[in-house]
């Protein structure tokens, strides 16, 4: 029974993880989004800000990458 | 996370009633190739084969591509040139001309990456990248040889790069302090990014690929394993571009320290 309840935790905590991932579904569509606001404004200086707009998109993914792992970690090392 | 462990655990897992045909981590099971013994460092395994096969083709790329030297460049030709002054360009604009003393290192990363994503798309192959032991091993490298590099070519004047000289002064102390986390999070940052980018995509196409035994979803798995399989080309590509162009972000910290 208290196994029962403890596996139940796991998979419910999994769960909520996946909130991370939207969450950082957001904070791309940010970063890309104001980029390309930016980019149509002064579409001159965007060529030499992709290496930036990559490294900003990577930053924001690599939370959403962790929550992930989390959930993994809940689900199978735990 | 041991790899021995998901394998126990999945065991534990794929006898429950109602999943998938297969476990969608399956894949990412370490496995010696020639019987099945324990596994020691000197072990040939599906990793080890997948990544000398990266270094392999690696090799045949730019020592084909690059023997024959002619003025109209064959196709292999082109690829070697496209691949070298894409990566020289990017190391020269992010790290600035002192940085090119350390592009072959850089060269060497990002050819490895994008071969080992590459070669993981294949079917039935094996993602080497998509395990976090392989990312952390090249992460650390690129900690360590930029932390190392930092002290010897700025000596104790790196630490300037801690102590961010255009804030208020008495907001400094706190600042240092959250540079230096900062500082010590960015292997872990670094290599799960990568491991966890490649894995997690891997595992989405198994997910998918696990539907495909229902028959009333079956065409619908088809086309979403195709079309994720094209995100995936160009997340694999991607997340090379990133690793390298985050390598060479810090090296620029390890030669230009000041803020």
């Amino acid at each position: 029974m208290e196994g029962d309840i403890a596996s139940m935790g796991q998979f419910i905590g999994a769960g909520l993880a996946g909130i991370g991932s939207g969450a950082a579904a957001i904070g791309v569509g940010h970063v890309a989004g104001n980029f390309l606001a930016g980019a149509l404004r002064n579409p001159s200086a965007a060529a030499s800000q992709t290496a930036t707009l990559f490294i900003g998109i990577a930053f924001a993914e690599a939370l959403g990458i962790f929550s992930f792992l989390v959930a993994l970690l809940l689900m199978f090392a735990v | 996370m041991g790899t021995t462990d998901v394998a126990t655990e999945t065991d534990a897992h794929g006898g429950e009633e109602g999943g998938l045909v297969f476990h969608p981590l399956d894949q990412f099971i370490v496995e010696p190739l020639f019987g099945d013994g324990p596994i020691h460092w000197y072990t040939i395994t599906n990793v080890t084969l997948w990544m000398a096969l990266a270094v392999l083709c690696i090799f045949g790329l730019l020592v084909l591509g690059t023997s024959r030297r002619a003025t109209i460049p064959s196709r292999l030709q082109s690829v070697a040139e496209l691949a070298y002054g894409f990566v020289h360009k990017m190391v020269e604009d992010v790290t600035g001309k002192e940085g090119l003393k350390y592009f072959p290192y850089i060269f060497t990363l990002f050819l490895f990456i994008v071969f080992a994503n590459f070669l993981g798309l294949i079917p039935t192959s094996f993602a080497t990248t998509s395990h976090i032991a392989v990312t952390a091993v090249l992460a650390l490298a690129v900690f360590l040889t930029v932390s190392v590099l930092g002290f010897v070519l700025n000596g104790a004047k790196f630490l300037s790069l801690f102590w961010v000289s255009s804030a208020p002064l008495a907001l400094r102390p706190i600042l240092a302090i959250i540079e230096l986390i900062s500082y010590f999070v960015r292997p872990v940052s670094h290599s799960i990014r990568l491991g966890g980018n490649i894995m997690a995509g891997h595992a989405v196409m198994k997910v998918f690929a696990g539907f495909a035994a229902i028959a009333a979803v079956a065409p619908l798995s088809v086309v979403a394993i195709t079309a994720i399989y094209g995100l995936e080309v160009l997340v694999s590509f991607i997340q090379a571009y990133v690793f390298t162009i985050l390598t060479c972000v810090y090296l620029r910290d390890a030669l230009h320290p000041h803020h």
